[in-house]
């Protein structure tokens, strides 16, 4: 029972990093922008965050850090593809491979360096209960913020006038722009507040649930977090329940190596990687499936004035 | 106020030019960053763009590093003027390692009739390798409609871990000290070497002949010209009744291929047995070197050699100016950016004045 409880709680923190990251990339894919530099910009958040934390020891600031790192990077990211009107794929990927060289370039100092004990969080009497305490109240308040993330965004993007706007220029810019709006300035802010997201779940990886800095350590965790969005058919509820899922597989393979399952470790290192494509499989299997849900602009450019 | 207003056509000399742009671009954030770090920046160009010409020795070092580069590239570029988005170029190369190497480790007394024959079917082995582990992401994606740029990362990393297996595993040398490492392979299985002495080898041969083979496939065959239509315009494509089908099996077949060759080529080359070290980044690197070099088979010749030497660079900044290694990554990374955003000026010509309200 008490394994039980510890690969629930195990699960529920991978799956934390993934949502956020994966809520953060819906919101500009939303807005009909895919960013393919999730990874790079969560490797450098990460560094970032790690570096903070070092130096000035409080995790708020390290999160701030990692947000800021994301931020920036998805601000170059979006001046280019929106208003250079540069190749969305292309740009996206100059990310990922200058997040992956900068952070390892930064970080090569930082490979040693420990940061202190990790605070524990607890609720008060509810964290004492058998099993459920130690599953489910014993974690960064994080854990618990993300799922108010998915909760408040879906509120944001289907009840508010601000989440119409939004859904409007992924849908159709045209429209949105015919109507008055600033398109290309809502998809910048669309896209510098992914980035931030995808800051923040690089800086909760190496603060919080690693926590050390490694080279690489984001270990394809943004391409998961991409492949996310689709899974979910762009509902963030379905991006938070996707990610404990993915985050399940994760923790799947230690508690089997704990278990002494006979099997290669490398094999079930490759699970969530194998289960990603299964599932993207599943997902688009019907095309009609991802052509009704998908953000009818996504990934195309939009320029005004020609 | 600065704005843009787009070229009648697209400019001829800003495409030849672009690239030249980001280079400088890119060195000179290079020089501020090698002054921010204390370091005299004309050493730091040095050790880049100087040392890595400078011989005999250093260019044979430096084709090594090339050749995979322009392998993986040109299949690259086939596949993004097709509009695939093959990004799985590493796992390509890495499952085509494996493939060489598995046919190297058969090598021995009973295969010496062969002679320096062995080397033939290991490079085949390399090509299937790479084309099968490609094959996967063609398959799912016509069969199942899955996205090939995520299909194809993901299987990056099913590769690494299935090298890591093997050579952990079932092939790890047993008189190799518990190291994750294969048994060396036998002598008769290295790559023929081009010159006494240099480590230049018959993979520099076999990319050019791969440059020419592309080009003409491009710009003198039908279906390299079918391929290319698809890419830019599908309605039009599929209005000449060209298969998108064709298109995506052939781009991804021969990308996978090239990749898995570059592979095979690394494998029975510098590397001589397969060790957890097999991926250098060459898949990814490739995706730079095919931006740079125009997606054109002639640029991604010039282009390799550039990152090349941003590779060497690299290792000799770390070995005289004590500089991390990594500095090739933001270097590689840092022009793609400013090539992407340079490309800007090929389609639109900067204007002072008032722009039109976005």
């Amino acid at each position: 029972m008490n394994e039980l409880a510890l690969l629930l709680a195990a699960t529920l923190n991978a799956g934390t990093v993934l949502a956020i990251a994966g809520l953060g990339l819906l919101i500009n894919e939303r807005a009909g922008i895919v960013n393919l530099g999730a990874e790079g910009m969560m490797l450098v958040a990460a560094i970032a965050g790690f570096a903070t934390a070092v130096h000035s020891g409080s995790d708020v600031l390290a999160f701030v850090a990692g947000m800021g790192a994301g931020a920036l990077m998805a601000a170059a990211f979006g001046v280019l593809v929106i208003w250079l009107n540069t190749n969305q794929y292309a740009t996206g990927l100059a990310l990922s491979l200058f997040g992956a060289g900068f952070s390892a370039f930064v970080g090569i100092t930082y490979t040693q360096q420990r940061i202190g004990e990790r605070p524990q969080f607890a609720f008060p009497g509810l964290s004492d209960i058998p099993v459920l305490g130690p599953a489910l109240f014993r974690h960064h308040p994080l854990v618990y913020g993300v799922v108010a993330l998915a909760v408040g965004l879906t509120w944001f993007l289907y009840r508010s006038r601000a989440g119409l706007v939004l859904r409007a220029v992924g849908e159709s810019p045209e429209s949105a722009h015919a109507l008055g709006y600033p398109v290309r300035r809502i998809r910048l802010a669309a896209v510098v507040a992914g980035g931030a997201l995808c800051g923040l779940a690089g800086a909760y990886i190496s603060v919080i649930y690693t926590p050390l800095w490694v080279e690489g350590m984001v270990a394809g965790k943004g391409w998961i977090a991409l492949a996310l969005t689709t899974f979910a058919t762009w509902r963030p509820l379905r991006v938070l329940l996707g990610a404990y899922l993915f985050g399940g597989v994760t923790m799947l393979q230690f508690h089997l190596q704990g278990e002494g399952v006979q099997i290669a470790s490398q094999w079930l290192t490759m699970l969530p990687y194998l289960s990603t494509i299964i599932v993207l499989v599943l997902i688009s299997r019907n095309p009609n499936w991802i052509k009704v849900n998908m953000p009818a602009s996504l990934g195309k450019p939009f320029f005004p004035g020609n | 106020m600065l704005r843009l207003e787009a070229r009648p056509q697209p400019s001829r000399v800003m495409s030849m030019g672009s690239p030249l742009l980001a280079l400088a671009i890119t060195v000179v954030v290079g020089i501020v960053l090698f002054a921010a770090l204390g370091k005299d920046p004309a050493r730091g160009l040095q050790v880049f763009f100087v040392e890595p010409v400078k011989s005999a020795y250093a260019l044979s070092e430096l084709s090594i590093k090339a050749v995979p580069l322009v392998l993986i590239a040109l299949g690259l570029a086939l596949c993004f003027r097709s509009n695939i988005w093959n990004i799985g170029a590493e796992g390509q190369f890495v499952v085509g390692a494996l493939a060489a190497g598995w046919v190297a480790m058969q090598a021995g007394p009973g295969t010496a009739w062969l002679g320096k024959g062995i080397v033939l079917p290991i490079l085949l082995a390399g090509v299937l390798g790479g084309m099968a582990w490609a094959a996967i992401v063609a398959l799912l994606r016509e069969r199942f409609n899955a996205n090939e740029i995520l299909v194809s990362l993901m299987l990056v990393y099913v590769a690494d871990m299935l090298l890591a297996y093997l050579v952990y595993g079932p092939w790890k040398d047993p008189a190799g000290y518990n190291f994750p490492q294969t048994i060396t392979f036998d002598a008769t299985t290295k790559i023929p070497r081009l010159v006494a002495g240099l480590r230049m080898n018959i993979g520099l041969v076999i990319a050019l002949a791969a440059v020419a083979a592309l080009w003409a496939f491009l710009f003198r065959t039908y279906r390299g010209f079918a391929l290319q239509v698809g890419g830019l315009a599908p309605a039009a494509a599929r209005y000449a009744g060209f298969s998108s089908r064709r298109a995506l099996w052939t781009a991804l077949l021969v990308s996978g291929g090239l990749a898995g060759l570059a592979g095979g080529l690394e494998a029975a080359g510098p590397l001589g047995q397969l060790t957890p070290y097999v991926p250098a980044g060459y898949g990814f690197a490739a995706i730079i070197v095919a931006f740079v070099g125009r997606l054109h088979p002639v640029g991604i010749v010039f282009s390799a050699v550039l990152m090349s030497m941003f590779y060497i660079g690299g290792e000799l900044a770390q070995s005289r100016l004590g500089l991390p290694k990594a500095l090739t990554g933001v270097f590689q990374g840092l022009l793609l950016f400013a090539l992407l955003a340079c490309d800007t000026l090929i389609h639109y010509r900067v204007r002072m004045g008032r722009g039109v309200k976005a």
